[in-house]
Order: structure tokens, then sequence, then C-alpha cells
């Protein structure tokens, strides 16, 4: 099992270096620099440029990157004239985050008990209905949901604030109430995802002979259902953890447009065309920490769930 | 993909039996009233995306200021449109709603089918011939994969698209040929062609990711061995006998994939990094509305009402063709 950990955490070595050396290169790449504008002169820029080493070679810069990421910093923001990336991106993290776990909870929540429900009843109204309702939630995307749950019920109805964020420091009551709309606009499709995911799986765990075992020997059906199927019919939910993650994180990329979050997704993209390097190198870099963390967890949460699965290997 | 006129007597058998079961899936299919109605809808989205001018009664970028905001059924109240109805209502700039739907059907019909090819293209081969090769290549052409695929996908598109647009901005002698040829195609088909480029890139992983596990479970089975031992060469092993079995799961998942790739286009758009304008699309439609709506909410209805009921159309299909093909529930 360890060895296994190792192995994958090895593993981020290579990425690291492909994915950090593909968007520097491609930053790097892109016409124009982080001081132009028309009322800047020359003389300045370049000046400008020599303090934070742009004027040097790409490779150089890259390893002087490479060198400041060694040591856990990851440079001064340009569009900010020299503050520190971290004192911008640790806040829109959090935010993100919290963002992501309240989605996830939705997901997980919402999508779960349908599905099981549906495999219960298979065939019956309650199937048909759930199943039409996560074929919808698939169907219809973040910036279609968004703007149709900010106008219901921020516009129309005014139970919610349309935009904006609300930390937890401004009180219980007006923190939540911001971050339901856009935790429901990141979750519902995930949801959908995880009900199909949860009946499917249902319904295979409940065709199997341990079952009908089960149920013969005059186990009662809720029994039945949550010690005997749920427990099997939770692994592959489990193993979708890992994409589901990775799809809540840039799905809030697009949600923090729509809701206007000051989380990281709204970083990456003004800083992609302010040509703050320091910026996206380091929204790349925690994105795709997250990923390859995310992936691992679920490995080792798998081996946990389900005793079957070895590491021979 | 290759296929040979020359039906030889062994190979005859599976090509037979593959027919039988596209013909039952087919059958199963057709006796789904719902999937006949998605069928029928994207047909109708397909013709009128490749004749817009035919179905839209103006053009995209007609701009008419006094009816800026026209609510839907109403008449236009410019002169030279003298009893025209905007039956979807105008938007901000006065320009017909219905027409940049119509127009808009085309951004999204495109990159549907584009990325759709390009995944099946790329993807299926690589997988097929990773699948098909022997450990050690398998194991290096996957780990590629996997490398790219730690990339956050909707981040490294995003990356691509303003690399991409960027190019298109610089000044037309500071190019090379190459380049040239690239942002005149992009310039063309207002700024369609980078989009493309961008989502292609990424779309194959998965579809390669597919055909790989795929191949790797029918290349030890007897009939491969059987194919193997009367000296069929690799080529003719993978294209006549791998491919054939798998294909059926890989329509499937690039069924299922194709709403990703019109959001992804829609959402690109939504935030200013697809189509130019005056090219609608749905996304950047979906913007436009998005800007007004408190007081104009119909501009932003039936752009994501298309957007949406395509999606769906999309996912209900690649599900149904799921359930029919799938053995287990033959007998429902």
């Amino acid at each position: 099992m360890i060895r296994v950990i190792i192995r994958r955490l090895l593993w981020f070595i290579p990425v690291f270096f492909v994915v950090t050396g593909l968007t520097f290169a491609t930053m790097h790449a892109l016409p124009g620099g982080p001081f132009d504008s028309d009322k800047t002169p020359p003389a300045l820029i370049q000046q400008m440029e020599e303090v934070f080493g742009l004027n040097r070679p790409v490779q150089e810069q890259y390893f002087i990157w490479l060198s400041s990421v060694a040591q856990l910093k990851f440079g001064p923001s340009l569009a900010a004239r020299g503050k520190p990336v971290e004192s911008f991106l640790l806040p829109g993290l959090a935010v993100s985050v919290q963002l992501g776990l309240f989605a996830m909870l939705f997901a997980l929540s919402v999508g779960m008990p349908a599905g099981i429900v549906a495999a219960m009843h298979r065939g019956s109204w309650r199937d048909r209905s759930a199943t039409l309702i996560a074929i919808i939630g698939v169907s219809v995307p973040a910036i279609v949901l968004g703007p149709v749950l900010q106008w219901l019920f921020a516009l129309r109805l005014g139970w919610f604030p349309v935009a904006q964020w609300a930390s937890l420091s401004d009180g219980l009551i007006p923190y939540l109430s911001h971050i339901v709309l856009p935790a429901i606009t990141l979750g519902a499709g995930l949801s959908a995802i995880i009900a199909r995911l949860t009946r499917a799986s249902m319904l295979q765990v409940l065709g199997e002979d341990y079952i009908r075992t089960a149920q013969a020997k005059g186990l009662s059906q809720r029994v039945v259902t949550v010690r005997h199927a749920l427990r099997n019919a939770l692994i592959p939910v489990v193993t979708y953890l890992g994409p589901l993650a990775a799809a809540v994180l840039t799905g809030s990329l697009v949600v923090e447009q729509i809701f206007a979050i000051p989380g990281m997704g709204r970083y990456f993209v003004t800083s992609i065309s302010s040509r703050d390097y320091p910026m996206v190198m380091a929204v790349v870099v925690i994105y795709a920490l997250i990923i390859v963390g995310v992936n691992l967890l679920v490995d080792i949460l798998y081996t946990v769930i389900d005793p079957r699965i070895g590491h021979g290997n | 993909m290759a296929t040979s006129t020359a039906p030889a007597p062994v190979l005859a058998s599976p090509a037979r039996r593959s027919r039988t079961l596209l013909f039952d899936v087919v059958m199963r299919l057709v006796k789904d009233p719902f999937v006949v109605i998605c069928v029928l809808y994207l047909a109708a989205l397909i013709v009128v995306a490749i004749f817009p001018s035919t179905f839209a009664p103006l053009s995209y970028e007609e701009t008419n200021f006094p009816d800026k905001l026209a609510p839907p059924m109403s008449y236009a109240t410019t002169p030279k449109l003298e009893g025209f109805r905007y039956i979807m209502g105008a938007d901000r700039l006065g320009r017909d709603i219905f027409s940049r739907l119509i127009y808009g059907t085309r951004v999204s019909i495109a990159v549907a089918f584009l990325g759709a090819g390009i995944s099946f293209a790329i993807g299926l081969t690589y997988g097929l011939v990773a699948g098909y090769s022997p450990a050690k290549v398998d194991n290096m052409m996957m780990r590629i994969v996997d490398i790219i695929y730690a990339y956050p996908t909707l981040i490294l598109i995003i990356l691509l698209q303003v690399f991409l647009t960027s190019l298109a901005q610089q000044p037309a002698e500071s190019l090379g040929a190459l380049q040239t040829l690239l942002v005149t195609l992009d310039t063309r088909s207002g700024g369609l062609f980078f989009v493309f480029v961008a989502i292609g890139a990424v779309s194959w992983l998965n579809m390669a990711r597919l055909t790989r596990g795929q191949t790797l479970h029918y290349r030890e089975q007897e009939f491969v061995q059987a194919a193997e031992l009367v000296g069929a060469n690799n080529r003719r092993i993978m294209w006549r006998h791998l491919l054939p079995n798998i294909i059926g799961t890989c329509i499937v998942a690039e069924t299922l994939a194709i709403p990703a790739y019109i959001y992804t286009e829609a959402f690109l758009s939504f935030i200013g990094l697809g189509v130019q304008p005056p090219m609608p699309s749905w996304g950047s439609m979906i913007a436009d509305g998005y800007g007004a709506l408190r007081s104009a909410p119909h501009i932003i209805f039936f752009p994501a009402l298309a957007l949406s009921l395509t999606m769906l159309a999309f996912n209900f299909l690649g599900d149904a063709i799921r359930d029919a093909m799938d053995p287990k529930l033959r007998d429902r």
C-alpha cells in the first residue's frame, strides 16, 4: 500500500514538469506583456521587465521560477505590482474549496438517495421520474442553470442574493444564503451523474446471489439494502469521486464567473488576459496538485471500502 | 477506416453477425418514441445548421436600434421591416434573436461533429495501437495520455484558446506561412476554427483510454488468436477484428461526450473566448442575455433553451443506444 502511494507521488514529478513547462511556454509565447498599456512609456516598461526578470531568456525564467517554487514561493503578482501571488490565491482557494464542498454535499445528498430509491423501485413511476430528472440534470449546463436560478430565486422571489460572496465572518445567514444558488448550480449536474451511477451499480448488486441469500434467510428489506447492497453498490460511486472532484474544480471556474465569486477560477481567467505569469502558473500548479491528490485519496479510499482489491503488483 | 472489398470466407461470418446486431439495435431504438423525437430534432438542427440562410428571416448581424429589446412576437417598428414579426424578440442591438439562434446552431452542431470526429480519428487509433502493442509501447503511450490528463481540461482549452486568438490579433506580416493559413481559416470562420482546435486537442484523451481498455479485453480472446494463427497482419487484426467489437461501446461513449463539446464551446463564447462577434453562438447569446436578465429575460431564454434541449437530445440518444446494445436488457 505504502509503496503504491509512494509510486503515485513520484508520478507527480513528471506531471508537474510537463504541466508547468507547457503552461510557462504557452504564456510566454503570448504576444504582449503584463505592463503593456497606452500610457506607460517604453523605458518604464523596460525597467519594470528588468525588475521582474522578464527580459531574460524564457528557459532561464523557468528555472528561476522553479527554484522559487522549491522554496514554496510563487512569486509576485505582476498585475498587482508585486504583491505576492499567495496573498490573492489563498483566499481565492479557500472560497473555491468551500463552494466545491457545498456543491459535492448537495450532489451526494441528492444523487445517492435518488439513485437508491430508483433502483429499489425499478420500473416504477419513481424510477422513471428520477431517471428523467437525472438526464435533464446532466443536460442543463451551468451557464443556463445559473441564470435561471438567479432570475427565479433572486430577482423574482428575492429569496437569495443574486450574486457575490459573503464570508463566514459576515454572519452565518448571509454566508449560507450567498452559497445556496452557486452550490446548486455547480452540484446539479453532478448529482444527476451520481444518481445514475448509484442506480446502475445498485441494480447490479441487487441481482447478485448473496442478496437473494440474505433475503432468503429472512433479513428485513432495510438490512439487506443498507448492509448488503448499499456497501457494495457504493464502490463505483467512490471511484467516481476523483473525476467528480476534478469536475467540481473546473465547474467552479464557470460558476465563479456567473455568480461573481472571488474564487481561484476568476483569478485564472483574468490573470491570463493580463499576462500575469506567476499567477497563472500558481493556479495551474494548484489545480494539478488537487487533481492528483484527490485521485490518490480515492485510490486509498477504494481499498478501504473494498478489501478484495489488492495491490499485488 | 480500412475496408477491403474481397471478403475472406473465414471472416464473413463475424461481419454478418454484427450486421444483425446493428439491425436489432436499430429496431429497438425506433420503437421508443422519445428516441424518434430526439433523432428528428437533431436531424432538423443539422439541416438548419447546413442551410441557415434559408431558415433565418434576417441576417445575424443586422441591427435595428429602434427595435432593441423588442419582446417576442412583437412587430418591427423600423420602416424598412414593416410587418416583420420578431418571433423571439430582439436583443440589445435590435438584432432578430430567431435569426441569430439559427446561425448559432451552425456553431454548436459543427463543434459536436468536429469534436466527435477528432476524438474518433485520433483517440480510436491511438487506443487501438496502444492496446494491441507490446506492454512497453502501450505503457509509454498511455503515460503520455495520463500526463495530459492531469492538466485540467477546461484550463488547457482556455489557455490554448487565448494563445490561438492572440495569434490572430498579431500583424499579418509577423506570421509565417502556416500561421497565416491558420489565422485566415479562423477569421473566415468567425473564430470557430480555433475553438475546434482547442476542443479537439483534448477530446481524444477519453476515447484513447476507452479504446485501449476495450482492446486489451478483446486481444486475448480466441478469435484474435485464431486470426493471428492464420497469419493476419497487425493492421488487419486491429481494423477488421478488434474494431468491430469495440466500436459500439465507443459510439455510445462518443454520443455521451458530444454534449461536453457543445457546452465547452458555449462556455468559451460565454466568457468571450469563443467565436468572435458579431458571429452568434448560443453561448455568446446567453452572455448577451445574461446582462439583461432583469429587464429582458427573453433574450437569454431562447438560446438557453436551445442549448439545453440539444444537450438533452444527445444525452438521451446516447443512453438509448447503450441500453439497446446491452444484451442484459434485451428481454425487457
